[in-house]
């Protein structure tokens, strides 16, 4: 076959699998040992909408994304990530489907021994053959995105906790990837800087049009991504607060020892009368 | 209880397995990480030199001066060269060698992997397309199999004049003499022996370290506990591994 045909097709392939719902859970089931952390999970990201996971510590948030990216195996039901199913999937083949996916991990797990150019470049350094100097632009790109171009040659050491997350989202979007994972992105910083971090989450949401899981405990910035939007003001980005239908597009999951006791949007969970969610958000 | 601990064995003994099979794939398919095979060859090789050549320089000069009481009973001090060259060439050398690198690399290697287990690191690379074993083991596995026999060498070398130096200014043993004795104490199957066993010793040593660190858990009192446990592991691996290799060239080789 042709190389222009393989990419042609390449091209269609990814094209179609966009169209298709970014992540499906379906009767998900996960146990280690003899502890239940995740029983008959199911729910549905579509393309350019936004999962905020609730729940508290151990409730099984960050499971889910790792079941997403395959670095944990389901005991039960089925995964899909647009269009493939990867509960059964090897190594191998999970290394294509997580192209489709950035996640921005808890700490942002920078790589220590990479500077911040060969942090938010990696993969394209190191995993595709674009040319050095596109690899350069992109990085340049991206960094300017989340507003950090002057730290481009520090080493991940010499920058504050806020500034690390921000360089992981510029890692994990600089591929382009159509669909975002954040676990606990916001955890720990003060709130003027979680506030920097949800509006790079909204930027890239609603500017780059990429489906987000956003994974956390803090209810500040779970309805601040819920509830704002950013819009292009010639060449700025602003954020304002969102419409209902823009609203609507952002889905609270509620998660308590495993099992999903919630789902709907940000007025649906304000005005829930479940106990354990009152709880939660008071 | 026995049960339990036995399981828990075995199931190390499985994951090690495992580790190398994905090991040996991973250096004869691609993707290979080539810079990275460059800079371990450069941390493990040039950066266990120092402690190679002052190891291996001491163990030569004590060995000069233990052998020379010894062989002074006998009236055969000139012989203290044929002692020297025969115990650092085919057993001194080697494990002592082994040994620096399983406290030098195996440490490292074990808290290296380990820290990047515990904060996430490993996930990071594999949920951005990377295998760690390609990335990370390969390049270390590919660097002691091949600088350790080098630094066998090397220490021997450095462990042979250290000899030489006790020899002539302390023994007072004419130079001359102490290299003769060397060279007429010296067999092909001995040279071989010493320079098989490093191969051995070496991939030992980087294994255990990369199984133990990829495998550390709880934070950095795991990491710590990793540390530990590798080089312990990979020392008394360096010991346990020299007796059966030297058992297996002696029946091969001689």
């Amino acid at each position: 076959m042709p190389v222009s045909s393989i990419r042609e097709s390449e091209v269609l392939e990814r094209r179609s699998a966009l169209d298709r719902p970014a992540v499906v859970f379906k009767n998900v089931s996960l146990s280690f040992d003899d502890k239940t952390v995740l029983r008959d999970v199911s729910f549905t990201l579509l393309p350019g909408h936004t999962k905020i996971i609730l729940g508290a510590s151990g409730s099984g948030k960050s499971t889910i994304l790792k079941l997403i990216l395959g670095l944990l195996k389901p005991d039960g039901g089925e995964i899909w990530v647009h269009g493939s199913r990867v509960d059964g999937m090897s190594e191998v083949e999970l290394m294509k489907v997580r192209g489709h996916l950035g996640m921005v991990f808890q700490e942002g797990a920078l790589f220590d021994s990479l500077t911040v150019a060969e942090n938010v470049g990696y993969k394209l350094y190191e995993e595709t053959d674009m040319a050095l100097d596109d690899v350069r632009r992109r990085v340049e790109e991206v960094l300017g995105f989340v507003r950090l171009s002057e730290h481009i040659d520090k080493m991940p050491s010499a920058l504050s906790g806020g500034q690390r997350r921000r360089v992981a989202i510029a890692r994990a979007m600089a591929f382009k990837p159509p669909t975002l994972l954040y676990d606990e992105a916001t955890t720990g910083l003060d709130p003027i800087t979680a506030t920097t971090i949800d509006e790079e989450i909204v930027k890239l949401r609603d500017v780059e049009n990429v489906s987000s899981i956003v994974v956390t405990h803090q209810l500040r910035d779970a309805f601040f991504v819920a509830t704002h939007e950013a819009v292009r003001d010639g060449g700025a980005i602003e954020i304002t607060p969102a419409d209902p239908q823009k609203c609507d597009e952002a889905e609270f999951i509620m998660l308590k020892d495993g099992v999903i006791t919630f789902e709907g949007n940000a007025a649906e969970l304000r005005s829930s009368t479940d106990p354990y969610i009152q709880t939660f958000l008071s | 209880m026995l049960t339990h601990w036995l399981k828990a064995a075995l199931y190390e003994v499985q994951e090690y397995m495992r580790l190398q099979g994905q090991t040996v794939r991973g250096i004869f398919s691609r993707p290979f990480y080539f810079h990275d095979v460059v800079e371990q060859f450069d941390e493990i090789g040039l950066g266990s030199l120092t402690v190679v050549l002052l190891t291996g320089f001491f163990t030569g000069a004590v060995l000069a001066l233990q052998t020379g009481i010894t062989l002074d009973q006998f009236g055969a001090r000139p012989f203290v060269g044929r002692l020297i060259s025969a115990s650092m060439i085919k057993e001194l050398g080697p494990v002592l060698t082994g040994l620096m690198l399983a406290g030098r690399i195996g440490s490292g290697i074990a808290a290296e992997l380990g820290s990047m287990v515990v904060t996430d690191q490993i996930n990071a690379l594999r949920a951005l397309g990377t295998d760690p074993v390609r990335k990370l083991v390969v390049p270390r596995v590919l660097a002691g199999f091949f600088m350790a026999p080098v630094l066998t060498v090397i220490s021997d070398t450095v462990g042979i004049l250290g000899g030489w130096l006790i020899a002539v200014y302390q023994l007072r043993v004419a130079s001359s003499l102490y290299w003769t004795s060397i060279t007429e104490a010296l067999y092909l199957q001995d040279a071989w022996m010493g320079i098989l066993k490093p191969f051995f010793l070496g991939y030992v040593i980087v294994t255990i370290g990369c199984h133990v660190g990829l495998r550390t858990s709880g934070g950095t009192q795991g990491v710590g506990r990793s540390t530990t446990a590798a080089v312990v592991a990979a020392s008394v691996a360096v010991i346990a591994v020299d007796f059966f290799v030297t058992r297996l060239l002696i029946t091969l080789l001689y």
